[in-house]
């Protein structure tokens, strides 16, 4: 399993459009990806799960992957934090 | 009647009502396993055909959809999808033996209390995208808590409880004047679409809106959320006023808003905004600007009772950056003193402040409180493009010790594990005469330049502004600043570095062909200033403003040099 954390650099925090973003790339991967906030832990696999974490600029997130493409999966999502998140 | 204004302007036009029938639990129970196995079945269908519908919408190029309209159908589909929703539909119908119309109301209806219930004003407004899907599948199970969509005539103010992120896509707005809701807040989709679309909205009116009727006569104002129902003769030849002076305003503004700043031949300058804080950021992109050439630090400082925390600073830093959409922001380090002054920070009365104790000067000496603000400042930066400007600089010394205190600040946060991006450019303020004439040796030591006019005016004329018996003497177009403005220019580009300029003259149109023609890279202004020199800058071309800015340094008074410029403003 590989586990990161990301700080989130979107002033608006992860709301729908970057939730759907997030979410259509973690379909491309057979991995299980969970996104982690405080002690709550939910699949990112969901809309309203992940929106129902209410994640904020600045905030701290981290995310996990588990499954045989883990490594190619946490590159892209990884990508997704540092670099594609501040312009949705 | 009040409510929340969402999307500023003034709407007169007659009233259409939009009613909506709510779906209701039927209470009819499932029979046995075929019955379970066939209605997950029915449910499955339902949520696939809601899903074709908005792929069909996606498609219709007839909506001509932009990106943002996309999005939000995409948002959708992945609700409609959503795996959560799905488990928690075909649950209830499984071992509760819910009918799927029932079972998919009550697991809407739980989601929307959620959000409802959440202290974030965005999350809460999702509430409306979660029974738009629920109305959506409903619709396709054979249940209808539609509504059905109009043509409506024109000058149409559609008045309803609240309006659903498809209808506010698929709704055919070309007729539609305003928008008014009972329920809502500044980021509801009525709000967003009103707003992308520059249509006046009021949101969150409440229950009162419900007594209008068809064909009333409404006025409202999009900024202030006042709405009036068949108000008096006086009330709307008033509105009828502010409404053609806003509209012609807006005209402007918008025509100016996304065209990028770029001379009849091709030159590119950026145009960008003096700032004071978060706040004035969402207009600075209304207003066509480009980024923040001037983050006045100072707000922070006033109005308490001691120095903010470096916490307090990174917040305040952070909050500007995360709004800055990428564009780079130049922080101006504290620039205190002078006629500036913090009740917690005794500053002794001194017989000429202008020329004392302020700025990088008590920077410098006071080290403490300068490394607090760098680290402050570095840690925002990881959030954005952020640059750091030092005020006041007036010899290649002082720039190396305030890098040198830069570097320590930099030290502490990596001894502290803190991330700052340390690729952070760092720029000074031209505002002293000695560092317009050195730009030359004060160039090699920064990645920028930003001429602060208003000082360098005041300092190269020996003219107090303030004192009423010399003010007249303080003219930006007196020849001997404008050869230190062309020379602080020239020297900068020679030495590769770009060059700004943030005090006033930079928004004076007067001065904006000169500047220009002097190969000024970067016009700093209050936002409000921007369309109007962007205006001039988009009509000339750089040739032009090469021969003004020739013409000009041949003039020896500044008489003759406003006469001629003045010339080319209409």
């Amino acid at each position: 399993m590989i586990t990161n954390d990301f700080i989130i650099l979107a002033s608006q925090g992860i709301h729908a459009r970057p939730a759907t973003t997030l979410i259509r790339l973690v379909k491309n991967f057979k991995s299980a990806v969970s996104l982690k906030r405080g002690d709550k832990t939910v699949r990112l696999n969901s809309m309203l799960n992940i929106l129902s974490l209410t994640i904020k600029g600045g905030e701290t997130v981290t995310v996990l992957v588990e499954g045989e493409d883990e490594i190619e999966a946490a590159q892209a999502i990884g990508l997704f934090f540092t670099e594609q998140l501040k312009d949705l | 009647m009040k409510g929340i204004g969402v999307s500023p302007g003034i709407a007169i036009g007659r009233a259409f009502v939009i009613k909506k029938a709510e779906a209701i639990v039927s209470g009819i129970l499932l029979t046995g396993e075929d019955d379970v196995s066939r209605e997950t079945a029915r449910f499955d269908q339902a949520v696939n055909k809601a899903v074709d519908e908005i792929e069909t919408i996606k498609l219709n190029t007839r909506l001509s959809l932009k990106e943002d309209d996309l999005a939000i159908l995409d948002t959708q589909i992945e609700l409609l999808t959503d795996p959560q929703l799905k488990d928690d539909v075909i649950e209830k119908i499984a071992s509760e033996r819910k009918n799927p119309k029932d079972a998919l109301i009550e697991v809407i209806e739980s989601f929307v209390q959620l959000f409802e219930g959440m202290d974030d004003e965005y999350m809460r407004a999702r509430a409306a995208d979660i029974k738009d899907i629920g109305d959506r599948i409903l619709k396709h199970l054979g249940s209808a808590g539609n509504s059905s969509t109009q043509n409506f005539g024109p000058d149409t103010i559609i008045i309803a409880q609240d309006i659903s992120p498809s209808e506010t896509i698929t709704m055919d707005i070309s007729h539609v004047i305003g928008f008014a809701t009972q329920a809502g807040s500044k980021t509801s989709h009525t709000a967003i679409i009103a707003k992308a679309k520059g249509i006046p909205a009021v949101v969150g009116c409440g229950g009162e809106l419900s007594i209008i009727e068809n064909n009333d006569l409404i006025i409202l104002n999009g900024l202030s959320g006042s709405v009036y129902i068949n108000p008096e003769p006086n009330i709307i030849a008033d509105y009828t006023r502010k409404r053609d002076a806003h509209q012609q305003l807006k005209e402007r503004l918008k025509a100016l808003k996304d065209q990028p700043a770029i001379t009849t031949d091709g030159k590119k300058v950026t145009l960008s905004a003096n700032i004071a804080g978060a706040d004035d950021m969402a207009d600075v992109f209304e207003f066509g600007g480009e980024g923040v050439g001037l983050f006045r630090t100072e707000l922070l400082f006033m109005n308490r009772d001691s120095f903010p925390t470096e916490g307090e600073q990174f917040e305040f830093y952070k909050s500007v950056v995360l709004r800055s959409k990428g564009n780079p922001v130049i922080v101006r380090t504290i620039d205190i003193g002078g006629d500036k002054h913090l009740p917690y920070f005794n500053l002794p009365a001194e017989l000429n402040p202008f020329l004392g104790y302020r700025a990088i000067r008590i920077c410098l000496d006071r080290k403490e409180l300068f490394i607090t603000q760098l680290k402050a400042i570095l840690r925002a930066s990881v959030f954005g493009d952020l640059k750091i400007m030092f005020p006041m600089i007036s010899n290649a010394q002082e720039i190396r010790s305030a890098k040198q205190v830069l570097a320590e600040a930099r030290a502490e946060l990596v001894n502290e594990g803190i991330a700052f991006n340390a690729d952070v450019k760092v720029g000074i303020m031209i505002e002293i005469p000695s560092a317009a004439i050195t730009a030359d040796i004060l160039a090699k030591e920064v990645d920028f330049f930003s001429i602060g006019t208003n000082d360098l005016c005041q300092y190269t004329l020996a003219v107090d502004r303030m004192n009423e018996k010399v003010s007249h003497l303080y003219d930006p177009f007196n020849p001997g600043v404008l050869r230190l403005i062309s020379n602080v220019i020239e020297q900068g580009h020679k030495h590769g570095i770009h060059v700004g300029m943030c005090g006033e003259m930079a928004s004076d149109q007067l001065a904006t062909l000169l500047l220009l023609g002097m190969g000024l890279d970067d016009f700093s202004m209050s936002v409000a200033a921007i369309p109007a020199i962007k205006n001039i800058i988009i009509n000339n071309s750089i040739t032009k403003a090469k021969e003004i800015y020739k013409k000009v340094m041949q003039m020896d008074n500044s008489e003759e040099i406003v006469a001629y410029l003045q010339e080319f403003i209409s």
